[in-house]
């Protein structure tokens, strides 16, 4: 069992959310982890620490609206190239954003040009109405990234985004290049990250291609 | 008559002992005719929490004498009857308190640009230093403590009803120069300070008996360039030797377990240690100061961004402080005291366990001096908006925080050593 303010099952605590975030995520949809309630971590000897988690997840758009989730989450010991294993279940339903999504699809569709903006939200925290769901589309496809490079040792979020360029494409789908910077808490350092996103109504959000930059 | 005053005495049984805002507050002004009306007053003083603001107690009131007194929202109307029923005169000086404490600072922040809602550059707080202190002699004056790497001075401000053989407590925002809200709170702090203080029970209790010595912005320099060139810069801007790379971690600076753990010896490093204990002249400064003054200060509060922690010693070590006991309880209730404006979860410990081990902290430093509540608040949020928390959240952010920040101040004023 252990102590839910101390940093260990905070980490792991981060990672189930990130996971949970990018695969429940959309446009109009982001969770966030709102408390952690239980943690308990059992050692499993030649393969790592896995973390029992009971968490309260809030959705970004309405803090009223908050989700239960248990997950589990094991870092494999031994080799830290392999990203840590994340399960979870969603107590309940989640809300349909059929609406606001179907809106955005058609907005971007829309547009003449091809969508370009940078630094979202700006150094004072704003962010244009019309960008939000393209600055929620980036925290849900940064929780892909947190998860995938997360280790006990560190603890990533998602600060800002530096530069987004929409890509049309001949399918249906709604292309997003990002150039993210995500903050390690434990190093304190920024890290950007180029990723390529993929969005329709009827799919989640997808992370088809991402790499890590050096500091500039 | 008493029935009233009965009522109105169980309604402030359950109200809290300090106001959260000035909103619906009214100020009336009465002026008694004679001991039966006088007597009204001191009952009406007795049973509820009636702030008088002239004469400063209600047992210096006498029949023909102004007096004026400040209620709480809820409990206006219950007193507007109790007035009229007992035929006291009386008049409505103010009528919502919160509105004219609006105006007043409104029009201040308007002519300088400087505005506790939004953030300000290092030129407008430099410039509202010297202002506020202009403006408030009785309550505040301007120092300067040092200078930074590239020059500029560090101002303080001393904020307090000066008095006799006063304790302090040390209050510094803005090490980390990409943690914007942090220089923000002090900003807000210092206007709150001067705003409540004789109006307010609290605050006026704690600036008669205390001072607070407020360093705005440690790291000047590293703000300034968050606000020129990078908005994700974190150290001072000294050079290093022997490197590309500028700055060194202000908060892995100072001589606690220097460099053992958490800390980075690679200049390029977001945690770089330095060269040595106190090798930027901000620390310096700051240390300077803080040693030339331990006698009188009592308590060590540094502010930082984001996470939503309320940590204190150590971060060094996993040991635990002798004072563990009474320094988690102090966070304890702190934390709820902030929640309880905006519901605004915190968590609190040592800084070890809690956040991570880290050596070379300012909080671990003031506490091995002998600073006994020395406290490190690492505001909101969790990490949606992260260092680029709206300006629509300042005021929230500062509210809560203020509040659990009078509450440690208080403790400190009854626990004095």
């Amino acid at each position: 069992e252990l102590p839910p303010g101390q940093f260990p099952a905070r980490r792991a605590a981060a990672v189930a959310a990130a996971a949970v975030r990018h695969r429940r995520g959309g446009p109009a949809r982001a969770l966030g982890l709102r408390e952690l309630r239980r943690a308990r971590r059992e050692d499993i000897e030649d393969v790592g620490h896995k973390y029992y988690l009971e968490l309260e997840l809030e959705d970004a758009l309405d803090k009223d609206s908050t989700v239960n989730c248990t997950a589990e989450v094991l870092y494999h010991v031994g080799n830290k190239n392999i990203a840590p294993d994340v399960q979870f279940t969603l107590e309940g339903e989640l809300k349909s954003t059929e609406e606001a999504d179907h809106m955005f699809y058609t907005w971007v569709r829309s547009l003449e040009k091809e969508l370009v903006a940078e630094n979202i939200p700006d150094s004072h925290g704003h962010v244009p109405a019309e960008l939000e769901p393209i600055r929620l589309l980036a925290w849900v496809a940064s929780g892909y990234l947190i998860w995938q490079n997360s280790t006990e040792n560190t603890h990533l979020q998602l600060a800002q985004i530096k530069h987004v360029k929409q890509v049309k494409r001949s399918d249906e789908y709604l292309q997003f290049d990002y150039v993210v910077l995500l903050h390690e808490m434990v190093s304190q350092e920024i890290i950007p990250w180029e990723m390529t996103v993929l969005w329709h109504p009827r799919d989640g959000v997808q992370v088809t291609r991402d790499s890590r930059q050096p500091r500039h | 008559m008493w029935a009233l005053l009965v009522l109105l005495g169980a309604a402030s049984i359950s109200a809290h002992l300090q106001d959260r805002s000035f909103d619906g507050q009214k100020v009336f002004r009465v002026v008694p005719q004679n001991d039966e009306q006088v007597q009204i007053l001191n009952s009406l003083a007795n049973i509820m929490q009636v702030d008088f603001w002239q004469p400063d107690s209600v047992t210096l009131v006498k029949p023909k004498m102004q007096v004026d007194f400040r209620v709480e929202a809820v409990k206006t109307s219950m007193v507007e009857d109790l007035l009229k029923e007992s035929g006291v005169e009386y008049q409505v000086l103010i009528d919502n308190l919160q509105a004219a404490v609006d105006a007043q600072f409104d029009s201040t922040a308007r002519a300088a640009g400087h505005s506790y809602e939004k953030y300000n550059n290092w030129d407008t707080i430099a410039a509202w230093t010297a202002d506020i202190a202009a403006q408030n002699p009785d309550l505040v004056s301007r120092s300067v403590i040092g200078e930074t790497y590239e020059g500029r001075p560090m101002y303080l401000l001393k904020v307090g009803k000066s008095g006799p053989n006063k304790k302090a407590i040390f209050l510094d925002c803005g090490f980390h120069a990409r943690e914007w809200i942090s220089p923000a709170f002090c900003q807000w702090f210092v206007k709150e300070a001067i705003e409540y203080y004789g109006k307010e029970l609290i605050m006026t209790t704690i600036l008669d008996n205390l001072d607070f010595y407020v360093l705005p912005v440690v790291n000047i320099d590293g703000y300034v360039y968050t606000w020129t060139n990078n908005r994700m810069w974190r150290k001072t801007r000294s050079k290093n030797a022997d490197s590309l790379c500028y700055g060194t971690d202000p908060n892995r600076n100072f001589n606690a377990g220097w460099c053992t753990v958490g800390a980075s010896k690679n200049p390029c490093s977001d945690t770089y240690c330095g060269s040595a204990p106190e090798s930027e002249k901000e620390t310096k400064a700051l240390a300077d100061f803080i040693r030339e003054h331990l006698s009188t200060i009592k308590a060590y509060l540094t502010i930082h961004s984001y996470s939503q922690l309320l940590l204190f010693p150590y971060s060094y070590t996993y040991a635990l402080p002798p004072d563990y006991q009474e320094l988690n309880s102090i966070a304890s209730v702190a934390t709820e005291k902030l929640a309880a404006w905006y519901n605004t979860k915190f968590t609190y410990g040592p800084g070890a366990e809690t956040i991570y081990p880290a050596a070379g902290g300012s909080d671990d430093w003031a506490y091995d001096q002998g600073i006994k509540y020395s406290f490190t608040f690492e505001l909101r949020d969790t990490g949606r908006y992260g260092f680029l928390l709206p300006e629509s959240q300042i005021k929230p952010t500062c509210q809560e925080t203020s509040f659990a920040i009078k509450y440690i101040a208080y403790y400190v004023l009854e626990h004095l050593y």
